[in-house]
């Protein structure tokens, strides 16, 4: 790679000063970036577009938004009435969130897959966990916001769940209300926070992205880059495969802000906070009901509170959990079927985390959270120890050569 | 005193809704506002308006909307300045430090029926009739459960049945028992446009209305998402094609 | 610096026109998107609806005495409403036009001559200028003084000294009777 040359004075003169210039140059075009990855890593540039829109879209939405337990409930209305294009906004937001969460989740997955969390990758995906952390608290409380009855309640359930802490619960909880129950206090610190963490957040994208960029990204063969020969340049390859994919995702995801906006979100958020009534039915947004399930699979109330904060924790030690060596799932036949185990799991999680904790759904609820933990902490380790995997493809370029561009190669 | 009253309403409340396990899912109705392409009948909105004013806001308030938003539904100024001038609002205070009344006007919001929800509940054996504003999209089943409520009653529970005092049965209501009495009857309203005033029809209307009330901006969601969604459509094909075109020498 | 991307730079003639107006067609369209999609941002922080209904207030006049002024809110800014007594009125009509910065017969001005009623912000940088209240600096042409940067307004409020650039501007309003105006 050779420094490249400028053309226009201003960005020469600047670049001789600071490089930025060379440095976007290196990281964002030259960039070797493995020619074989598949469409399940455009989810990485994905979920870091739609942060920057959740961030913009929140920023105009905080200038008509009035976070007050009496007018919060009647801004969020006035900006979707009265503000020009409100609605958008707002819908825009809304609806982003869950799009976020769709979009980090399959990129979460898809490391798992494909072992981008293994060596020499483990803090590439550490720093993951933690946006994943730092993007449930924010989304939880940007749900409290409109002051709805489902955003009450979460916020007041899910406050509670500190109160299983031993001997400082109690104490904990007040400190987090700000008084002796959700109330406007809590409202202003759960405003200030969710507009804050957002930049917490991109500051971690951003550490991210330098890890990743250290060791370079892992692909769908999981074997380690060989020579120039396996790579190509960020762009233009990677920037329009990206944009289409951008694309694709806008497509799906303005179809839902423009004709369906409320299809991600429950009625009850549609009353205002009422602090004596209780919805008959309490279900979190989508993205947690996995969790929400966990935390109610645990007869125990510290338990259940540990359990699930420990569903997501676990991840953290998943790099050393798994022995392996192999990465990618497609030379592990017996993890590849786990694997989908784990997925249906999940699945099933956030279903009986939307049921009602009565009857058959509580069997089910426990079951699945305990093959959760097992999946990871017994199923993991054991699999690595006596899987034996197929044999490796000498390097990427061999692997596409002889693979599906057989066709291609006569051409 | 005030404060155990209203939490012993409250209670009563919950109490009605936690026996509320299941209702019938309410049959779907064909709206003219709901597809790709819908938009609210004007006809329907004025009838709709009309049941509401004459019959729904005896008890129900609706104050998310204001006076001046019948003008979008094509009501005209005129119509909406005489609407609001039959309401009283408070203002104030005037120059000595004093609360008055004024006649409402455009840009008031609707004046509500009661002057707040203690003095609704009291005027409703304890049950506080909720505000229409947002009554479509904040309940399971949206406006098909709102029709369906209105035109579900019963005069007579189902046989064995145990009724509570003052409840009246609903087919679709959560628990079936329901607290706000039929509020509809055969011409009960005069339509100005002659069409006849049956319960269906007036129940359609209003609801038809408050669909409006709750999503006002629905119209011009829709219409701006058609060109919105084509437009990434076409540019979403472009950039496929272009990226086909870059990567045909990658092998 | 790969051989596949030395390949893709130098793609065959008709190829790599076609792929130039692709980009370009593509590239153009993506940016009239970005653009459009900046509008709702910046047009959410124009008036809203509930702001824009808002913008007419109705004052009683009865009240205010002769050489009294009182202060009033449209759109969140402060009306100036003068009773001015004959002495006023006669200095605002003989004022030279030559003498004016911003020139306008005060006749311009009223629509009766007791009443002024003009929007009471310097025009310089948006200070409220003095005036109104009885023991207020009225400046050199005893009508207004705006005490941030030494504008002079004369009885018509119009400016005489100072670096402001216009007269206080006048609101649309209108007599609904005798006594009442609707502004706005």
């Amino acid at each position: 790679m050779t420094k490249p040359q400028w053309n226009n004075g201003l960005v020469r003169w600047i670049d001789d000063r600071m490089p930025i210039f060379t440095l976007m140059h290196h990281e964002l075009v030259d960039y070797p970036t493995p020619k074989n990855f598949n469409y399940w890593w455009n989810f990485g540039s994905l979920a870091g577009i739609v942060l920057v829109i959740m961030i913009v879209t929140g920023i105009f939405l905080a200038m008509s938004y009035t976070p007050h337990v009496d007018y919060a409930f009647e801004s969020v209305e006035r900006i979707v009435r009265d503000v020009n294009y409100g609605w958008l906004l707002r819908y825009l937001h809304m609806n982003g969130g869950s799009i976020f969460f769709i979009v980090v989740y399959i990129h979460l997955f898809r490391g798992l897959y494909y072992g981008s969390y293994k060596a020499p990758r483990e803090l590439l995906w550490i720093l993951g966990v933690l946006i994943i952390i730092v993007m449930m608290a924010t989304a939880f409380m940007g749900y409290v916001l409109p002051w709805g009855q489902m955003s009450f309640w979460a916020a007041t359930v899910i406050t509670n769940l500190f109160s299983a802490v031993p001997v400082f619960g109690e104490a904990i909880v007040t400190w987090l209300w700000g008084g002796f129950s959700v109330d406007n206090p809590t409202l202003n610190r759960f405003f200030s926070f969710h507009y804050l963490l957002p930049f917490v957040l991109f500051a971690l994208v951003f550490l991210h992205l330098w890890a990743l960029h250290v060791h370079k990204s892992n692909n769908p063969l999981g074997i380690d880059v060989k020579g120039p020969q396996d790579t190509i340049p960020f762009s233009p390859y990677y920037t329009i495969k990206d944009l289409f994919g951008l694309g694709v995702l806008m497509v799906f995801y303005l179809f839902f802000v423009f004709f369906a906006p409320d299809f991600f979100g429950e009625p009850d958020n549609y009353i205002k906070a009422d602090p004596l009534v209780t919805p008959t039915h309490i279900v979190p947004e989508w993205y947690f009901l996995p969790y929400y399930a966990i935390l109610r699979a645990i007869p125990d109330k510290l338990g259940g509170v540990v359990a699930m904060f420990g569903s997501i924790l676990i991840l953290l030690i998943l790099p050393w959990l798994d022995r392996s060596k192999v990465r990618s799932a497609r030379f592990r036949p017996i993890y590849k079927q786990f694997f989908w185990i784990l997925v249906v799991d999940c699945f099933v999680l956030g279903w009986i985390g939307a049921k009602p904790p009565e009857g058959i759904y509580i069997t089910i609820g426990r079951i699945a959270t305990a093959y959760y933990f097992l999946h990871f902490l017994v199923i993991i380790p054991l699999i690595s120890m006596v899987e034996r995997p197929k044999p490796l493809p000498e390097s990427i370029s061999t692997a596409v050569t002889k693979g599906g561009a057989a066709v291609k190669e006569a051409t | 005193m005030a404060r155990l009253t209203l939490i012993a309403a409250a209670l009563v409340v919950a109490a009605g809704t936690a026996t509320a396990a299941e209702a019938p899912k309410a049959p779907s109705h064909d709206w003219g506002f709901q597809g790709i392409f819908g938009s609210y009948d004007r006809a329907a909105l004025r009838r709709g308006y009309q049941v509401y004013a004459e019959v729904c806001a005896g008890c129900h308030s609706l104050r998310l909307v204001a006076y001046r938003n019948l003008m979008e539904i094509g009501f005209t100024e005129d119509e909406v300045t005489e609407i609001a001038s039959e309401f009283e609002v408070l203002d104030g205070p005037d120059d000595e430090g004093e609360m008055f009344t004024r006649p409402a006007k455009a840009a008031d919001y609707f004046v509500p029926p009661f002057p707040n929800d203690n003095a609704a509940r009291f005027a409703n054996n304890g049950s506080l009739p909720p505000d229409l504003s947002l009554i479509t999209k904040a309940r399971k089943g949206g406006p098909d459960y709102l029709y369906a409520l209105l035109t579900g009653y019963r005069e007579e529970p189902p046989e064995g049945f145990q009724m509570m005092d003052g409840m009246v049965y609903n087919d679709y209501f959560p628990g079936h028992q329901i607290s706000m009495p039929q509020p509809l009857f055969e011409d009960m309203v005069e339509y100005a446009d002659g069409t006849p005033a049956t319960v269906d029809q007036m129940s359609e209307d209003v609801t038809v209305f408050l669909a409006w009330a709750g999503s006002p901006e629905l119209e011009a969601r829709k219409s701006l998402g058609i060109k919105v969604l084509l437009f990434t459509i076409v540019l979403t094909a472009m950039l496929y094609a272009l990226k086909r075109r870059i990567w045909a020498d990658v092998h | 610096m790969t051989d596949t991307a030395t390949t893709a730079a130098q793609a065959s003639g008709p190829d790599e026109t076609r792929r130039d107006f692709l980009l370009m067609a593509t590239s153009a369209v993506g940016a009239v998107g970005v653009a459009l999609a900046c509008w709702p941002f910046i047009d959410s922080m124009n008036p809203s609806a509930d702001v824009l209904a808002l913008s007419s207030t109705g004052v009683d006049l009865s009240a205010i005495e002769e050489g009294q002024s009182i202060t009033v809110v449209w759109r969140g800014k402060p009306v100036f409403i003068r009773h001015r007594t004959p002495e006023e009125i006669e200095t605002a009509g003989a004022a030279p036009m030559d003498d004016l910065i911003d020139p306008q017969a005060d006749t311009d001005r009223v629509l009766k001559p007791e009443w002024l009623i003009m929007i009471g912000i310097c025009t310089h940088l948006g200070c409220i200028p003095l005036g109104q209240k009885v023991g207020d600096p009225r400046g050199d042409f005893d009508g207004w003084f705006c005490p941030c940067h030494g504008s002079h307004y004369d009885t018509s409020g119009r400016i005489r000294k100072g670096p402001a650039p216009r007269n206080m501007a006048i609101p649309p309003y209108e007599f609904t009777d005798e006594t009442t105006i609707k502004i706005g």
